[in-house]
């Protein structure tokens, strides 16, 4: 039954003119709504990742418990959870935030958690010697951590960092289920007119692929700026 | 005296590394530290830097800087403290990211806020004093080991200390860039540095000392002019130490 309805359909449009037709909508909710996401998220995860980081690494407890039980509750509960609290919890208990903000809010907590544990890691990587050398010229933390360690740990987290940034590009597709009209909820829009899931779903996947692809490209050339300092 | 110490004490957990030492460093002298692995020396050359926190130890510099570490100094006066000295370590810990020339220049310029173009006149003169003038713009990664100690006693000079310490500064380099190393050093002697140098160079320590001083297990076991402690030690200890380096079987 829906069979036939589907190849009546495909048939009718020609799978090649649909394949066409919407493509412009879907790179409409790519430009539009999931590439700003992706991109705002992730500055405001990363900067919120730093806080977080050297608050963890801090000595004292009220700057590394709050930010470990942070970490270890986003990193603990689903990211879909997480954007239905913010988007449809909050609006029940009188924030409504639209969806997009929403979204903006709940990708870029998810971001800080994650992402802070990468900047931990890459902070520990560095050698104590480093520190020491930058304690030795007279530097204290701050100045130590400014200039002489996290130079160093940004060179370490690029690769892990790309691919949280790569995973968040994908994860923005959760918004299409807060009402997001992003790339893929276009997709889904389309394919409830058409019925023509599989061409279009293959589509967005594409789309999503070419996106990422462009972003490694992006991520190789900023390894290789940050590579003048490493013996290759 | 440019430096005395006296009741310096550091444990790691519950195990003593150094007791109750006292010592004393004159300006424009010399003084090796020699003694077996883990007798202290480090952590003794580490102290006198704040790198380590001593436990006990009181600090007295002849322009009048106390600093009694049974109490928890001052975070300025730990800061004064700390540029009293350069450090050069056993691994140069050069900083990766910058070139030869930006690790010479990072101490005064940024920390020491000097004025810009002083530094690099200096910083050059520095490089240039430790024969690298030519590598100043080159990463450490690559310069050759004995460069990069050099790089690195240039670092620890450009924050003008009154006193460099060396940990054993060449241990981590290949036979034949040791000598390179050395020579840096002995410069520095001749030009009157007041220094303090872990080393197992017992010929080096020889030539270039004004005293040695012989540690074990934490203690200072013996001190005194080269030619007395490294030639006709005292101590039962010292001499059978000396007699392991100068013929290892
Ligand atoms: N950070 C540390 N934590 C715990 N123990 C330490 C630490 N640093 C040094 N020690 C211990 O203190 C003792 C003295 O160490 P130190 O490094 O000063 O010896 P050393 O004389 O420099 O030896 P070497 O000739 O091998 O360099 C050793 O027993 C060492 O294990
Ligand atoms: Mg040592």
């Amino acid at each position: 039954m829906y069979l036939n309805k589907l190849f009546a359909i495909t048939a009718d449009m020609g799978g090649w003119e649909l394949f066409v037709n919407s493509l412009w909508p879907m790179i409409q909710g790519g430009i539009k709504y999931t590439i700003p996401l992706t991109l705002i998220a992730f500055t405001f995860g990363i900067s919120l990742a730093l806080i977080t980081a050297i608050m963890r690494l801090s000595k004292y407890k009220f700057l590394s418990i709050p930010a470990r039980i942070y970490v270890s509750a986003v990193r603990g509960t689903p990211m879909l959870v997480q954007l239905f609290i913010v988007f449809y919890g909050l609006g029940q208990i009188g924030f409504t935030i639209d969806p997009f903000p929403s979204a903006i809010i709940a990708f870029s907590l998810n971001v800080g958690a994650y992402a802070s544990e990468v900047i931990r890691a890459s902070i520990l990587s560095i050698p104590k010697g480093q520190w020491e050398a930058a304690q030795t010229i007279g530097m204290g933390y701050s100045q130590a951590l400014r200039r002489i360690i996290l130079p160093q740990a940004t060179r370490v987290s690029i690769p892990p960092l790309s691919n949280t940034f790569i995973s968040l590009v994908k994860d923005t597709s959760l918004a299409s289920l807060i009402l997001v009209t992003e790339l893929f909820r276009k997709a889904q829009e389309i394919a409830a007119r058409t019925y023509d899931f599989m061409l279009l779903y293959v589509e967005a996947a594409f789309l999503y692929w070419i996106i990422c692809f462009l972003l490694s490209l992006v991520q190789d050339r900023i390894e290789n700026r940050l590579d003048r300092y490493v013996s290759k | 005296m440019f430096l005395t110490v006296k009741g310096l004490s550091k444990s790691f957990d519950d195990q003593e590394v150094l007791k109750h030492i006292d010592l004393e460093i004159e300006k424009g002298n010399i003084l090796t530290i020699i003694g077996p692995s883990g007798s202290g020396k480090t952590t003794l050359l580490r102290c006198l830097n704040a790198l380590e926190m001593p436990n006990k130890g009181l600090f007295t510099f002849s322009d009048g800087l106390e600093i009694d570490f049974e109490k928890m100094p001052k975070k300025n006066e730990l800061t004064k403290f700390r540029l009293k000295s350069g450090m050069v370590f056993q691994s140069y810990n050069l900083f990766p990211h910058k070139t030869a020339l930006e690790n010479v220049t990072e101490g005064p310029l940024i920390v020491q806020k000097r004025e810009k173009q002083a530094v690099f006149k200096l910083a050059e003169s520095l490089l240039d004093k430790v024969g690298l003038l030519d590598k100043k713009y080159l990463y450490p990664h690559q310069l050759s080991g004995g460069q990069q100690q050099r790089v690195g006693i240039a670092r620890a000079l450009a924050i003008e200390p009154e006193l460099m310490l060396f940990d054993e500064p060449t241990s981590a380099l290949d036979p034949e860039l040791v000598g390179e190393v050395l020579k840096v050093i002995k410069d520095l002697a001749n030009e009157g540095w007041t220094m303090a140098i872990v080393t197992h160079e017992l010929k080096f320590a020889e030539q270039v000392s004004d005293r040695v001083l012989f540690m074990d297990n934490g203690y200072i076991v013996e001190q005194g002019p080269p030619a007395q402690v490294l030639k006709d030690p005292k101590e039962e200890r010292t001499r059978q130490f000396i007699q392991r380096i100068m013929n290892p079987e």
